[in-house]
């Protein structure tokens, strides 16, 4: 099926409008926002600030993952030595006591941060929904500029307020470039 | 520290040329004149270019054969045992260990430069935190090869492990040992990862990039579908700055904790509470030292000299000047306690380590490690590339030498004179040693044909930055 704008023709993904700057980028997004449109996703070759902001995502969950991660690995670390060393394996080194806790804090440690880190990755990429082999955005050819030096906004289909027709006048407001039909 | 006003001043003077200028300010961390694009198809062409230069092969053969080295003297271990090391009782420890302080040391500059630079907002981090990453990674893997080939029976290395068994066994967790067992493993994962995530954009690059199926095939693989969405990059970059933080805290504890493998025992020479912290600055020393030695010949072998510009050098330099101070001041501190203690023992292990069998040794690394760095006080010094690839080298050498004598020196004399005896390293030390240089030479030789160098995301954010500056100003 090749894109072409006529109505009567399958669903697609959503329009996908190109910019030559982050600024401009920044500025489309705000005034999509301001024309009402909820679903929508910009992109970016490199991290831009205020851009996810801008479209009105306020916070991640990264940070609590994280935390959560930490907190289990700390306990866990520490009631692991606590358990073989005290109670299932007590073994007598020169009369020292079972339960020397100083002993046990740098494996603690060690445990907190390797389960806190790998909550971070791969809560960062559950979060993302990563790995993701297919997204229909890989079907527009010029979108692989998007790793090099292209910025890109997407407004999904899904949006109640999304129309083909009106919805490409919209964004040809927006940019002197190309706007793209994100095919399925 | 004057760093802001020194950035300024950096800025303002940007673009005046003359060299007998240019020793007196900063040099700029990104030769200007380059954009988004720019940036993006000079680092991914060292990659995606399908004629490997004739130089690489010839690095990567000679490395190649080292690491056939290593296969070999590993081989020969498994079949024989220890016995084939110069190890005895009482130096039990010898090269295995001190090559393992010597390599996981040099993996902590590139920590340092990954994590500590970035929270503290250090631009200049950018174009060398990728491979000094690299070099973390595979100075780690050097490292753990050697307690797990000293432990006799290596293929029962997993005993480490807590785990449930047949054999009821469980680790004892009140021994140094098996902390440093944590402390690696956890450091190996998350410099991996680190590694890793710093890479998800970079792999997405390359895929847009190669001109072929294979490697549009592994590099899509590798980047796991990644399109560079806003929504995304917030999260990866919060997951990044916290990866940043507990790798902090890391990096300070894994050398805490292998200086702690002397500390905790009560051998003279050991069982001093300076240790943890001079071991991490030792650590940091020699792992910059590495970062220089690497980055100088692969800056003017692949032309990188716009990206790693003099001011990293020189930065560099800066940081094995403190270091090496508070290296020398380990040194000191320690000699003065060990006399201040009036301990006959810690008295007679400093005497001997000065003027005793190994005194050749100990001298060496006081002028590798304390007086050859003074020339860094020196702008000129660390202006001359070539001058600064020598120190580095030098450095390299001071802080194996340093590890030798700790090692070696508190175990050959110990407390019963019956026991004494002198320790060398037979020729199967030095070829497990010179074969994991070969190996560490070797990952760094398929790094930087496979995967790009320099952070490429990190670059065009750069560019984008520096251009804003000169736009608001």
């Amino acid at each position: 099926m090749r894109s072409s704008t006529s109505p009567a023709q399958a669903p697609i993904y959503g329009l996908l409008a190109a910019f030559d700057t982050p600024e401009a980028l920044l500025v489309a997004v705000r005034r999509t926002r301001e024309a009402g449109y909820e679903h929508m996703e910009a992109y970016t070759p490199f991290p831009v600030e205020g851009l996810a902001e801008a479209m009105g995502f306020r916070r991640t969950r990264v940070p609590l993952v994280v935390l959560i991660g930490g907190i289990v690995g700390g306990l866990g670390g520490f009631f692991l030595q606590y358990w073989i060393n005290v109670i299932h394996y007590p073994l007598n080194v020169g009369g020292r006591p079972l339960y020397s806790w100083p002993a046990f804090i740098p494996v603690t440690f060690e445990l907190t941060i390797l389960i806190a880190a790998l909550a971070a990755i791969l809560g960062m990429l559950a979060l993302n929904g990563l790995p993701m082999p297919y997204h229909p955005l890989f079907n527009v050819p010029q979108f692989e500029g998007v790793t090099r030096d292209g910025f890109f906004l997407c407004i999904e289909s899904v949006d109640a307020k999304f129309d083909r027709a009106e919805t490409r006048q919209f964004l040809e407001t927006l940019t002197q470039q190309e706007v793209f039909d994100v095919e399925f | 520290m004057s760093e802001d006003r020194d950035r300024q001043q950096g800025d303002r003077q940007e673009g005046v040329e003359s060299p007998s200028a240019l020793r007196h300010q900063r040099p700029p961390v990104l030769e200007p004149g380059y954009t988004f694009g720019s940036v993006t198809d000079k680092i991914s062409a060292i990659t995606l270019t399908s004629r490997t230069p004739r130089g690489w092969f010839i690095g990567f053969g000679i490395a190649f054969l080292l690491t056939m080295v290593l296969l070999a003297a590993i081989a020969y271990l498994l079949a024989v045992g220890v016995g084939i090391w110069g190890i005895h009782i009482p130096v039990a420890w010898g090269f295995a260990i001190i090559n393992f302080v010597w390599w996981i040391g040099i993996g902590h500059a590139g920590t340092l430069i990954s994590a500590i630079l970035l929270l503290m907002r250090q631009q200049w981090r950018t174009s060398i935190n990728r491979f000094a990453e690299a070099m973390t990674l595979f100075a780690v893997a050097c490292a753990g090869l050697f307690p797990l080939l000293h432990l006799g029976r290596p293929w029962y290395f997993y005993w480490m492990f807590p785990y449930p068994n047949t054999l009821d066994l469980w680790p004892q967790f009140r021994s140094p040992l098996i902390w440093d067992f944590f402390a690696v493993l956890t450091y190996g994962t998350v410099s991996l990862l680190f590694w890793y995530i710093g890479l998800i954009p970079d792999f997405a690059t390359l895929r847009d990039r190669s001109q072929s199926r294979f490697g549009r095939a592994i590099y899509g693989f590798l980047s796991m579908g990644w399109r560079g969405a806003a929504r995304h990059w917030q999260r990866y970059e919060m997951a990044y700055l916290i990866m940043a933080g507990l790798a902090t805290p890391l990096v300070v504890s894994v050398h805490t904790i292998v200086s702690l493998d002397f500390a905790i025992a009560l051998l003279p020479g050991w069982h001093t509470t300076i240790f943890p912290p001079y071991f991490v600055a030792g650590a940091i020393y020699s792992g910059f030292a590495m970062v220089l030695t690497i980055s100088i010949p692969v800056r003017a072998y692949y032309h990188l000299e716009d990206f790693i510009t003099l001011r990293h050098l020189r930065n560099i330099a800066l940081i094995l000047l403190a270091t090496g101070l508070i290296v020398g001041y380990g040194y000191l501190m320690e000699t003065f306690f060990a006399f201040y203690s009036g301990n006959p023992f810690e008295i007679s292990t400093y005497k001997d380590r000065m003027f005793g069998h190994y005194a050749p040794i100990y001298w060496l690394l006081i002028a590798c490690n304390v007086l050859t760095p003074q020339a860094l006080w020196f702008n000129r010094v660390r202006s001359s590339v070539p001058l600064l690839f020598v120190i580095s080298l030098i450095v390299n050498v001071g802080m194996w030498s340093e590890r030798y004598i700790i090692v070696v020196t508190s175990l050959y004399r110990d407390y019963l004179p019956a026991m004494w005896q002198p320790y060398t390293g037979t020729i199967w030390d030095w070829a497990t040693f010179i074969g994991t240089l070969g190996l560490f030479a070797a990952l760094l030789f398929l790094f930087l044909r496979f995967v790009p160098m320099i952070s490429i995301f990190e670059m065009r954010e750069l560019v984008s930055e520096t251009e804003g500056e000169g736009g608001h100003d």
